[in-house]
């Protein structure tokens, strides 16, 4: 029972920072940006390159996420400023991230190929010795760093948002783009510090999902890509608190739900619960109570 | 001669029967694109289609347009009361909740023992010819060309240029929507029936996420403003990797990257410079030209 407490709360962990950084640039754009998966996976294999070049982790680590940020700027750049001025920019926008997602995951594929690729042997301690004994489960010290570096982003973007006058900027482009650039904000500048911020996110959460499971590829952000709009229904699309309580709890429901019912059952849980959360509280656990007329 | 073109034919019949198979499944999600409405749930329904089909001509034992008929109708009936419920969500939440719908099919598909899980059913007897794949398709373009002009296809603009304002003028626009899903679900469903008698198998993992995304490229990529428009992205982009093998030696890229890298640049062209899509082309350099040519003749006058 512990032990799936741990298990639940590590993989919640990742989800939350995945669907963070997904609900954000949602909250401030009315856009889905499909390509937040492949940023995600595009970190992942940059850590791996830089730690094959002889970087320590801790290291790799900022740098891949400093990387995605970069990345996030550019697809904002190219995919979506472009498009904003259009009646259905929701639509096309999704469209366009749709194509941005499919021209990194080609570069990817061509640069790494479509193997799974690992961190190198020793990039991480390993063995008995930094295994923990924790409310009767047993803690690998990785997991342990991984929940910790999660709710330290969780909590530092927390305090961006509510404590920063760029926070406060982006919340206001969230509420009015219209009335933030009357009231002096430069909303392109907001936009652009949503994207980085978003893929930085992202990019932490790719980098710390390999590192938990060691297993990258070119696709591996597909998955995580379909849950994270589980998290983000659930937790009300928008809603920073919602993408984190929904996230933890994704996470718990999908450990308990391999344990009862088995491993292949996993992922139904989520759309199931996507979809049931649509029809009966679209606006998810935490989100506001406004009708969208998209 | 006839050997040459027998030899073409041969090599050519799966790229041919893709191609329609591909504007089958375009136009599913193309018709609720033409009431803006962005429902993705069309690989949720072909599978539905193609699981259903080669379940009655195998197991059934009933012969082959008995088992198309159940292909196309069995999605559409499930479409209704999908419909229903999910119709009222919009834009960005209708799409999310009809892949969340495609999701649970093929996972329950995944599950489910009887049709092997995640292998799929194999050694579907072939069935399909290439010229029952083109009657559909011939079909469906004669319907959305009948269609056009009608009240039918007037209400269905109203819609998806301002449904409030729809309403007002008193367009049932929830009974169109439905209709256009239930539609939708039918062709997806009765390409999914003839791609499964084509290809001798099927597998839950052909009808994933991925699976949809194709669909509503062809659709944007051949412009989702006219009827023509899912054909020609379907003929487009199927024919294209065709022949990016032979390039992909010359430019030093593996194809599948190259085919990936190619789509993509395409979709985002699109969508930036051609919102109506490519069969837009001809006309947006033509306005291009003469706003040119009125530039000139202003600036000369001045």
């Amino acid at each position: 029972m512990g032990q799936q407490v741990i298990n639940g709360l590590f993989l919640g962990s990742i989800y939350a920072l995945f669907a963070l950084g997904y609900t954000l640039v949602f909250g401030v754009l009315d856009i889905l940006n499909l390509a937040h998966a492949a940023v995600f996976m595009v970190a992942t294999f940059v850590a791996v390159a830089l730690v094959g070049h002889g970087l320590h982790i801790l290291l790799a680590l900022p740098l891949a996420v400093l990387f995605a940020g970069l990345l996030g700027l550019v697809l904002e750049r190219v995919a979506f400023r472009p498009l904003r001025a259009r009646t259905d920019s929701n639509i096309s926008g999704l469209i366009s991230s749709l194509a941005a997602a499919t021209i990194i995951e080609a570069v990817a594929l061509e640069i790494w190929g479509p193997n799974i690729t690992r961190f190198p042997f020793g990039t991480l301690p390993e063995g008995p010795a930094n295994q923990l004994q924790l409310f009767g489960g047993t803690v690998s010290r990785l997991q342990l760093t991984i929940i910790a570096v999660a709710v330290l982003l969780v909590l530092a973007l927390t305090w961006l948002v509510k404590g920063t006058r760029l926070g406060r900027e982006v919340r206001a482009v969230a509420e009015s783009p219209r009335a933030a650039r009357v009231l002096g904000v430069n909303v392109d500048r907001a936009i652009a510090a949503a994207f980085f911020i978003s893929s930085a996110l992202g990019g932490a959460a790719g980098v710390l999902y390999g590192l938990a499971f060691n297993s990258i590829s070119p696709d591996m952000g597909r998955g995580v890509e379909l849950k994270g709009l589980a998290v983000i229904i659930l937790g009300g699309m928008g809603s920073m608190p919602g993408a984190v309580l929904a996230g933890f709890a994704l996470g718990l429901t999908e450990v308990f739900v391999v344990a009862s019912l088995g491993g292949s059952w996993r992922d139904a849980i989520s759309f199931a619960g996507l979809f049931l959360i649509l029809l009966v509280r679209p606006r998810g656990l935490m989100g506001a109570a406004v009708t969208r007329e998209a | 001669m006839w050997e040459q073109l027998s030899d073409f034919y041969l090599t050519y019949q799966s790229t041919f029967a893709y191609i329609g198979i591909n504007a089958l499944l375009a136009f599913s999600v193309y018709v609720s694109l033409s009431c803006g409405q962005l429902a993705l749930g069309s690989a949720g329904f072909a599978a539905i289609g193609a699981y259903a089909s080669a379940l009655v001509t195998m197991k059934a034992d009933l012969p082959f347009p008995v088992a198309l008929a159940v292909g196309t109708l069995l999605p559409a009936l499930v479409a209704v009361p999908l419909g229903l419920p999910v119709l009222r969500l919009k834009g960005i939440f209708l799409a999310i909740a009809t892949i969340g719908f495609g999701e649970v099919v093929r996972l329950g598909l995944v599950n489910w023992e009887y049709v092997n899980g995640a292998q799929g059913i194999v050694a579907i007897p072939q069935k399909t010819s290439l010229w029952m794949i083109y009657l559909a398709v011939a079909v469906t373009l004669f319907v959305l060309w009948r269609l056009r002009g009608s009240k039918w296809g007037f209400a269905l603009e109203a819609i998806r240029e301002d449904e409030p304002a729809a309403r007002t003028l008193g367009i049932p626009s929830t009974g169109y929507k439905l209709a256009m899903l239930v539609l939708g679900a039918a062709l997806a469903g009765l390409a999914g029936a003839l791609e499964a008698h084509f290809t001798f198998m099927v597998a839950p993992n052909g009808f994933g996420f991925s699976r949809v995304v194709d669909m509503l490229v062809y659709a944007v990529v051949g412009g989702a403003q006219g009827f023509w428009g899912p054909l020609a992205g379907a003929g487009f982009l199927t024919l294209l990797p065709e022949l990016l093998r032979e390039l992909a030696p010359l430019v030093g890229i593996e194809p599948g990257p190259l085919r990936m890298l190619v789509n993509g640049v395409v979709l985002l062209v699109v969508i930036l410079f051609l919102p109506a899509g490519l069969m837009s082309l001809p006309r947006t350099l033509r306005e291009r030209r003469a706003a040119r040519r009125a530039a000139g003749a202003g600036g000369a006058a001045a």
